[in-house]
């Protein structure tokens, strides 16, 4: 659960943040990021921004979480 | 990439000779549970190098005495109940959220700010956010609570269950399992902490501790880090996890923590009590602790008949060895934590088989 999501700031407000994942859009707050700006890619956990992160970086995380995704939604099957 | 893997693997062989007796590393990470068996890790590693999954997951770790007091809550009528997604399944003692959730009084959030937002929408009920986490996810809470005290939500609290992956770490090797050769440290919680957090656990030890991120290509290159400083008979602290993890972590982050909180001595799962492992509200935020606001005291929590997630937790057997694994237990219908997550050691294991998998 301590998993982060990259995310590009597409709006700011202040510390309130509409971020963007591959054309997903949600709210976060960038309270414990203040130098976050407009445009920046950034690491996103429950809804706060943690980290900046480069572009290939966030590249390699999103396929890791679309590999988690499809590890949780595989139906079990007992072990061999 | 493949020569980097092949080296990888060629360190830890080299390990493994030099030192003739089974390596135990263990990783503290939930998600590098997760990525070690969706990859098939544990098949390209040499027999004599053992993987353990430790105390990474906060689901697994969350005691069932807190379980039971957040069940306990949620049967009252005046209370709301937000909570991430993660802990909805947990059985307590007679029941789980998700069973109290056809209550509609148990919310499902994504974030501290939508539970803060719950109690503003509903003036009428008090809300308790199910705050469980590491260090990645305790900032989020402080930013809430500090905002509900500059709002004045007074009808939002928090019960807190917020852990310490260090002290976890300085427990299993002072008392459950000094058979840990080395761990393999997570990515996110250092984000926050900074990867200088474990120098105390190289130095205090003699364990080598390597940060590592979540893809294949990091872990395999972590273990062999690890392994060879383990050939070369040294403990040392590193991270290779350079895309976003600093020596020194982030500080607003700590900060806010540092304000809101104070660790104390707490109840995990496997490990019992340990101390000043636990994040508890300051007095000045005292207001919003539900423990203070509903005069409730934490007990340690009896874990269910025959349930082995302690020992799991601590690295000392692995999930089959467990009598309920597969049988009884299942993700279906989990009995303990680490099955109900997806992120437990039982879960990966169920899935994966522990069996060499092409990954």
């Amino acid at each position: 659960m301590c998993l982060a999501i990259p995310a590009r700031i597409v709006e700011l407000d202040g510390d309130k943040a509409v971020v963007d994942a591959m054309g997903n859009r949600w709210k976060a707050k960038t309270t414990l990021l203040p130098e976050a700006k407009l445009g920046d890619l950034i690491l996103i956990h429950a809804g706060f921004a943690i980290s900046l992160v480069d572009e290939e970086e966030a590249k390699k995380t999103w396929q890791l979480i679309a590999e988690i995704n499809e590890f949780q939604d595989t139906p079990n099957k007992v072990s061999g | 990439m493949l020569e980097r893997i092949q080296k990888a693997q060629n360190l830890c062989e080299a390990a493994c000779k030099q030192l003739g007796r089974q390596i135990n590393i263990m990783e503290v990470c939930g998600t590098h549970t997760v990525s070690i068996f969706r990859n098939g890790i544990r098949s390209t590693l040499p027999k004599g190098l053992k993987l353990l999954s430790g105390p990474g997951c906060p689901v697994c770790v969350t005691d069932q005495g807190y379980i039971d007091i957040v069940l306990q809550l949620a049967d009252r009528d005046d209370c709301l109940i937000a909570t991430y997604g993660d802990m909805i399944r947990v059985p307590g003692k007679n029941s789980s959220l998700e069973k109290k959730q056809a209550k509609t009084n148990v919310k499902v959030v994504l974030s501290s700010e939508d539970a803060l937002q719950l109690a503003k929408d509903n003036p009428e009920k008090t809300v308790v956010f199910v705050a469980v986490g590491f260090e990645t996810t305790a900032p989020a809470t402080a930013v809430v609570v500090k905002e509900a005290a500059e709002q004045g939500v007074d009808n939002f609290c928090i019960l807190s269950g917020h852990k310490l992956v260090v002290p976890a770490m300085r427990a299993l090797l002072s008392a459950k399992n000094d058979k840990i050769d080395a761990f393999l440290c997570p990515g996110h919680v250092s984000v926050i902490i900074g990867y200088g957090a474990f120098a105390e656990i190289v130095e205090d030890f003699g364990r080598p501790c390597v940060v590592a991120g979540f893809e294949p290509l990091q872990i395999m290159e972590g273990l062999g880090e690890i392994c060879r400083q383990l050939a070369a008979g040294k403990a040392e602290l590193k991270s290779i996890y350079n895309a976003v993890v600093t020596e020194r972590g982030n500080i607003a982050a700590q900060e806010i923590v540092a304000e809101c909180f104070e660790a104390v001595d707490g109840y995990w799962r496997g490990l019992g009590k340990i101390a000043k492992s636990t994040l508890k509200l300051k007095d000045k935020y005292s207001r919003f602790d539900a423990l203070t606001r509903f005069n409730l005291t934490e007990t340690p929590g009896e874990e269910r008949t025959g349930c082995r997630c302690g020992e799991v937790l601590c690295g000392l057997i692995e999930p089959p060895e467990c009598g309920l694994f597969g049988q009884n237990c299942t993700p279906q219908e989990p009995i303990g934590p680490c099955m109900v997550s997806s992120e437990g050691a039982c879960a990966a294991w169920f899935k994966y088989g522990g069996i060499r998998t092409s990954g």
